[in-house]
């Protein structure tokens, strides 16, 4: 199981053929409390970089993008009524969206635990 | 205190002494708590009807609006009043919202009789005069901006951009070019901007800020397709700085088969001093609520003409006044109009009077002072601060707001939000707040040309005090403000998470205990 980072502070856990992707605790911290979370429909097809869902804080909408191109499988239902397990655990109950990948090549573009860690300095 | 349900005190002028209100500020309740539905605070007469010609559609259930004396409601909308802050009663520096003192002569002008009790169907032939107020103003507008066509009637800036860029759009699709769907927007631009862009159905391109803070032709130039409909640029920009480059970024587009639309919050750094048709703008929207005085800020409606140039005069939507034989008339329907009418009516007549009037008592030569005063209060406070608050674009002087990012607060535990917070305990409206995104926990403070040099020493002197009592170690001052306003800090999370958007009668409710 490997995880990677955008710049745009999403993570991607990869489990299998699937990838289970968040925002990391350094972008939500930045955010501040989130107040509503908008998430693709289950089945969506996105194109790396594409609008993937939407989070809403008390100081800014921001949009989070796929960070691989794939299909959704699975969204987390539960950040509709309780937006708040983004800031709580962001890489845990707080994930976002599975996706199943379609290139895992791609992966290989994204950037490692150490080089995200080396751009949130 | 009894509360209700939804934390509210219930009961008529409960005095808070504990988490929020003071003695002389009194929680206010609600119209619906101080007066009960089962009573009213008028006598009518019965009245018989025959039939009421609703067809069946009359109201069948009880209307339940809390009945009030005329004194009781004027009351209750005068405590309100006394809890807020208003450019009337204090500096209000918002960033980007112009927030300018609202002359007085505006309201005398806006109450005459000619203007304010006319009705929008009366014959044309009665009412030149008002017509003619809208000519001379639709002339000041477009000598101002040195554009060919103006639409009055847009309701606010965010319509007026919304028809600038449907004109744009209609453009191009009379031009034989609707396979344009791009619209280039930089970091630096409004945030309706955007919004507008997307609305309309076009994909929204980033254009990124150079690290002085404008936009760099260049990056312009890479940008630029055969599917860009428009580029929407915000000038000044809301760093506070006058694109250099704007020339040439006009010339690229209007090269690449493209528009260029200017948002035109900005204006009241360069009206009179710089016209946005000669650095070769196609539409902007002036929004008469922020440039040329007239009451906002959650108080005034708003008024967003917009200008078109030459190539978009055609797609102005109606209607607008020409001379015709009979003396003006207004042009109501077009055969075949790319937008044809975007008002019920003629747009804000009252909004119109008040710019007009604040033109007409400036003059020419008096607005241009007033842009460039306006531009001096904001370099002023930019270099009585720029010693302790952090300046991120230093590179050109600020055009009419000041701005400044969070480093100075780096280490301290307060926030921008914090300090903002603070600023309300000292008496002033706090600035703009993390906008533009594009800097770190941005400050944008707009003093505009209303304040005095002893108003803006008095302002730089807390702010420089409140800086330095963070850098200090006075954390609490910042994170428990504002103490001294009506309410304590609210709850932002709670009230985007759960919203209480609808009054629930106590009465219905479970007794809660005293």
């Amino acid at each position: 199981m490997t995880t990677k980072f955008t710049p745009d502070h999403e993570y991607i856990r990869v489990e299998g053929s699937t990838g289970i992707v968040g925002i990391t605790p350094y972008a939500q911290e930045q955010l501040g409390d989130i107040v509503f979370v908008e998430l693709p429909a289950v089945g969506k097809a996105l194109k790396k970089g594409d609008e993937a869902a939407v989070v809403e804080s008390v100081k800014a909408a921001s949009e989070i993008y796929a960070p691989v191109t794939g299909t959704i499988v699975e969204v987390n239902s539960l950040l509709t009524n309780e937006p708040g397990l983004v800031n709580t655990d962001s890489e845990g109950a707080g994930w976002m969206f599975k996706i199943a990948i379609s290139d895992a090549s791609e992966l290989d573009t994204l950037l490692d635990a150490d080089g995200y860690a080396e751009l949130t300095l | 205190m009894s509360m209700n349900t939804q934390g509210r005190p219930t009961g008529v002028g409960t005095v808070g002494t504990g988490a929020s209100g003071s003695a002389l500020i009194p929680d206010e309740p609600l119209l619906f708590e101080i007066g009960d539905t089962e009573h009213s605070g008028v006598d009518l007469p019965d009245v018989t009807f025959n039939s009421d010609r609703l067809g069946g559609f009359g109201r069948k259930t009880k209307l339940d609006l809390a009945g009030l004396t005329e004194p009781e409601a004027m009351r209750h909308y005068v405590r309100l009043s006394r809890m807020n802050h208003s450019i009337d009663s204090g500096m209000y520096p918002l960033g980007s919202c112009t927030m300018k003192h609202n002359p007085r002569l505006n309201e005398k002008m806006a109450r005459l009789p000619g203007f304010s009790d006319i009705h929008p169907l009366q014959p044309v032939s009665t009412v030149q005069g008002a017509l003619e107020m809208m000519n001379q103003l639709s002339h000041w507008l477009m000598t101002l901006t040195n554009t060919a066509a103006v639409a009055l009637s847009p309701k606010a800036g965010a319509h007026g951009e919304l028809l600038g860029m449907m004109a744009i759009k209609a453009a191009q699709e009379a031009k034989g070019e609707a396979h344009r769907t791009v619209v280039l927007v930089p970091e630096s631009a409004h945030g309706t901007n955007p919004a507008t862009a997307a609305f309309l159905g076009y994909t929204v391109k980033p254009v990124p800020a150079k690290d002085d803070g404008t936009v760099d032709v260049e990056a312009v130039k890479a940008a630029l397709s055969p599917d860009v409909a428009a580029i929407m640029l915000t000038n000044p920009n809301t760093c506070g700085l006058f694109e250099p480059q704007v020339i040439e970024i006009a010339k690229a587009v209007h090269d690449a088969g493209a528009f260029f639309y200017c948002d035109g919050a900005n204006f009241n750094a360069i009206m009179g001093v710089v016209r946005p048709g000669d650095l070769g703008i196609d539409a902007m929207h002036i929004n008469l609520h922020k440039t040329f005085s007239t009451p906002h800020g959650g108080g005034g409606p708003g008024a967003g003409p917009v200008v078109l140039s030459e190539a978009l005069a055609p797609f102005a939507p109606v209607p607008f006044v020409r001379k015709g034989t009979n003396g003006l008339e207004l042009v109501e329907h077009i055969e075949d109009a790319a937008l044809g009418r975007v008002t019920a009516f003629h747009g804000q007549m009252g909004m119109y009077v008040r710019a007009l009037t604040y033109m007409l008592s400036h003059g020419g030569d008096g607005l241009a002072q007033a842009a460039q005063d306006a531009v001096l209060n904001a370099n002023y406070i930019k270099a009585r601060l720029e010693h302790i608050f952090s300046v991120p674009f230093p590179d050109y002087p600020t055009m009419h707001e000041a701005l400044f990012d969070d480093s100075f607060l780096k280490e301290t535990g307060v926030s921008t939000l914090d300090f903002a917070k603070a600023l309300i305990d000292e008496g002033f409206h706090p600035m703009t707040m993390y906008f533009p995104l594009v800097v770190h926990g941005a400050m944008l403070i707009e003093p505009t040309e209303s304040e005095s040099k002893q108003t803006l020493d008095r302002f730089c002197d807390v702010m420089a005090e409140l800086a330095n009592d963070a850098i200090a170690g006075n954390k609490d001052r910042f994170t428990s403000a504002p103490t001294k306003a009506p309410r304590r800090r609210l709850d932002e999370t709670r009230a985007a998470r759960q919203p209480v958007l609808k009054w629930e009668k106590p009465a219905d409710l479970p007794q809660t205990a005293e």
